[in-house]
């Protein structure tokens, strides 16, 4: 087997024993819950006792947590992900559209972030101590003080006050009356104000990182050389200096997906934004185990996928990787 | 500027910060729960100088606000009597810092006028008393749920690097475990399983024990960096062989080295830790409305008419922000320093 394909497998086992780790972890938690969804039925007088019972053993409720698990772990393989108490249906109906658009505003976020990120640090970098380094590093601090709530809520103030862009949801009421370039223009101005909240919250680390290791790769032997050269400064900076930088920025690709998750759960709440988020709080509020259990696991599942593609990128960009897990 | 003054600068910043937050009886002049179901809504008061003739008064002086007729939530000022501000007045009476009793407070005008440095909520409560009280209480649950999560990481950190074996290897796969989920989904999820409806106290004691047991990992690995290393230096080895115990070792040797991470940690850490409480009671989850806290307040702007009328309900967001700042220029000076060896 080529060293490479061994590293990725080895990955992947890390990444399954990790889904493995959060679902069980879960469990344990929601094992300690006192309450459950029907405690709440029961101060219902018109309610008898009996039929919480009833409903509590036909959710399985009753049982040890091992058990409960392994019938977890069962619906899991039908693809049902649990069964939803408040909803009335199985957990995956739910997951898959909320899932989707966490998925479609936090990549957005991400691709916009990184894209806006790596120019500023190269830059940064490249003006090293002199003021528009310190600018630079000074408007980073600041905003890296101001929590994802107040940059979220100051932005819906601005919007709402100015009338710019529709506010909450994800589309505006007569979405399906639209054509397809008015649901297109529709949708993307209801992205703006959480996409704008998450990349605000992101760049200060990003740009931080970006410019840290590009003055780690500027002091290298070979950009004096090229340098000397005479190879222009913008060839220099990104087609020799930045892919020597690249390698710490993947690993932090990776890492960033969980909190750029933590952010969109907080701006999607705020924004009213239909991703997990919300869904995830509601069930909070209706006890609803198996939603939550859900959402924590398709929230697992993205950081998962992060981090892989940030392992194959790094196989792809580094060919130490390759020989050195071989 | 040097880092040693950047230390200084930064942690005299906090400190005043600290001590307004706890001195909260006397710098505010009402007390945090007082309605005044009159003025609901009411912007910050002015202070003014120059009165209606053009005289200078260095003395700020303010004119009591009256409702409009008119309109709901509308207010002018009643400009044929001017209120001086008047310093180190009798008010309520308060406890200094918890202990002290007392009636003296920094500042306050005369009856029947009142001030409002950052306006009244939608009951009329004085906000700049309710964000100095809260923050006693958001300040008090980042600063437990800081101490938990250092407590907890240093003793899996040092455990860990310590003795290796079966206990390093579960402890580390644990903490990548929580290290890799996104924090605010584990926050939630724990939350969701715990009780909803229970005492404010309790509330408070197990938002912050979530919040600390959640933060254990981060801590426990860089402690368990430190502890490598240091108990391979010569001196641990010579000790051993003079017959030292592993408690002496440790205590004697290896924890001082982990001091200067633990503080740095703790700098980053608190912050954090009152933006979760923050954000546990924004969404309702936290803390329940008579114990002011910053989320609380802030939850206020989930209603779309005080989010667009009333700006100054924004003002504990900026009390947030600078507790972020002064913490964060902190922890990073705190890291240069670290990084330079010099702490």
């Amino acid at each position: 087997m080529r060293p490479s394909m061994k590293y990725l497998e080895r990955r992947l086992i890390h990444a399954a024993l990790l889904l493995i780790g959060a679902s069980v972890l879960s469990f344990l938690f929601s094992g300690l819950a006192p309450g459950s969804f029907f405690d709440e039925m029961k101060l219902n007088p018109q309610i008898s006792p009996e039929t919480v019972a009833a409903l509590r053993s036909q959710y399985g409720l009753d049982q040890s947590l091992p058990v409960r698990y392994g019938r977890w772990l069962k619906s899991v393989a039908r693809g049902e992900w649990g069964y939803s108490f408040a909803y009335n249906q199985p957990v995956r109906n739910l997951l898959i559209v909320r899932a989707r658009n966490t998925l479609l505003l936090t990549t957005l976020a991400m691709t916009l972030a990184w894209l806006i990120a790596v120019p500023i640090g190269v830059w940064a970098a490249n003006r090293n101590g002199r003021w528009e380094d310190r600018l630079t590093s000074t408007s980073t601090s600041l905003l890296l003080s101001v929590p994802e709530l107040v940059l979220a809520l100051g932005l819906l103030y601005l919007v709402i006050r100015t009338h710019a862009l529709p506010v909450g949801g994800m589309t505006s009421s007569a979405f399906d009356h639209l054509g397809r370039w008015g649901q297109a223009s529709d949708l993307a101005a209801h992205l703006i104000v959480p996409v704008t909240t998450l990349v605000l919250a992101s760049l200060p680390i990003l740009i931080r990182h970006v410019r840290a290791s590009m003055i780690e790769a500027l002091q290298a032997p070979f950009i004096q050389a090229a340098r000397g050269h005479g190879i222009g400064r913008a060839r220099v900076l990104f087609y020799y200096a930045l892919p020597a930088a690249a390698n710490p920025l993947i690993s932090l690709f990776g890492l960033s997906v969980a909190s750029l998750l933590s952010g969109s759960l907080l701006v999607e709440v705020v924004t009213g934004w239909p991703g997990l988020g919300p869904l995830l709080l509601e069930a909070c509020f209706s006890r609803d185990m198996y939603v939550v259990v859900g959402v924590v696991m398709a929230s697992t599942v993205f950081m998962i996928v992060g981090s892989l593609l940030a392992d194959v990128m790094l196989l792809l960009a580094d060919p130490r990787v390759r020989v050195d897990h071989a | 500027m040097t880092s040693k003054r950047k230390v200084v600068a930064a942690v005299i910043f906090l400190l005043a910060l600290h001590l307004a937050i706890l001195l909260a009886g006397f710098i505010s002049p009402y007390q945090p729960a007082t309605q005044n179901r009159d003025f609901p809504y009411l912007p910050p008061t002015h202070l003014h100088f120059v009165d209606a003739r053009g005289h200078l008064h260095f003395r700020p002086f303010i004119y009591q606000s009256v409702a409009r007729p008119d309109s709901l939530y509308e207010y002018t000022e009643d400009r044929e009597h001017a209120y001086p501000v008047h310093f180190f007045v009798s008010g309520f009476e308060y406890k200094i810092a918890g202990w002290f009793p007392s009636r003296t407070h920094w500042f306050g005008v005369d009856a029947p006028a009142q001030i409002f440095l950052a306006g009244t909520d939608g009951y009329g409560r004085d906000q700049f008393s309710r964000i100095l009280f809260g923050g006693q209480i958001s300040l008090a649950a980042g600063l437990l749920a800081t101490v938990i999560s250092l407590l907890l990481g240093l003793c899996v950190g040092c455990a860990s690097g310590f003795y290796g074996g079966w206990i390093d290897e579960s402890a580390m796969r644990l903490a990548e475990l929580f290290l890799v989920l996104p924090w605010l989904y584990v926050l939630l999820a724990v939350r969701a399983f715990l009780p909803l409806h229970i005492s404010p106290a309790q509330t408070f004691l197990l938002l912050v024990a979530v919040i600390g047991t959640i933060g254990w990992a981060r801590p426990a690995r860089l402690v368990r960096g430190i502890v490598l290393s240091a108990k391979s230096r010569k001196y641990v080895t010579a000790s051993r062989g003079f017959g030292a115990s592993d408690a002496y070792i440790l205590r004697r040797h290896v924890l001082p080295h982990t001091y200067g991470t633990l503080l740095t940690q703790a700098a980053v850490l608190v912050p954090q830790y009152v933006i979760a409480e923050v954000t546990l009671s924004f969404f309702g989850l936290g803390l329940s409305e008579p114990m002011p806290s910053w989320g609380n307040l802030l939850a206020n702007l989930q209603q779309y008419n005080v989010l667009v009328s009333y700006w100054w309900m924004f003002a504990p967001a900026l009390a947030l922000v600078l507790i972020s700042l002064g913490y964060l220029a902190v922890a990073n000076a705190f890291q240069q320093r670290l990084q330079s060896g010099s702490i």
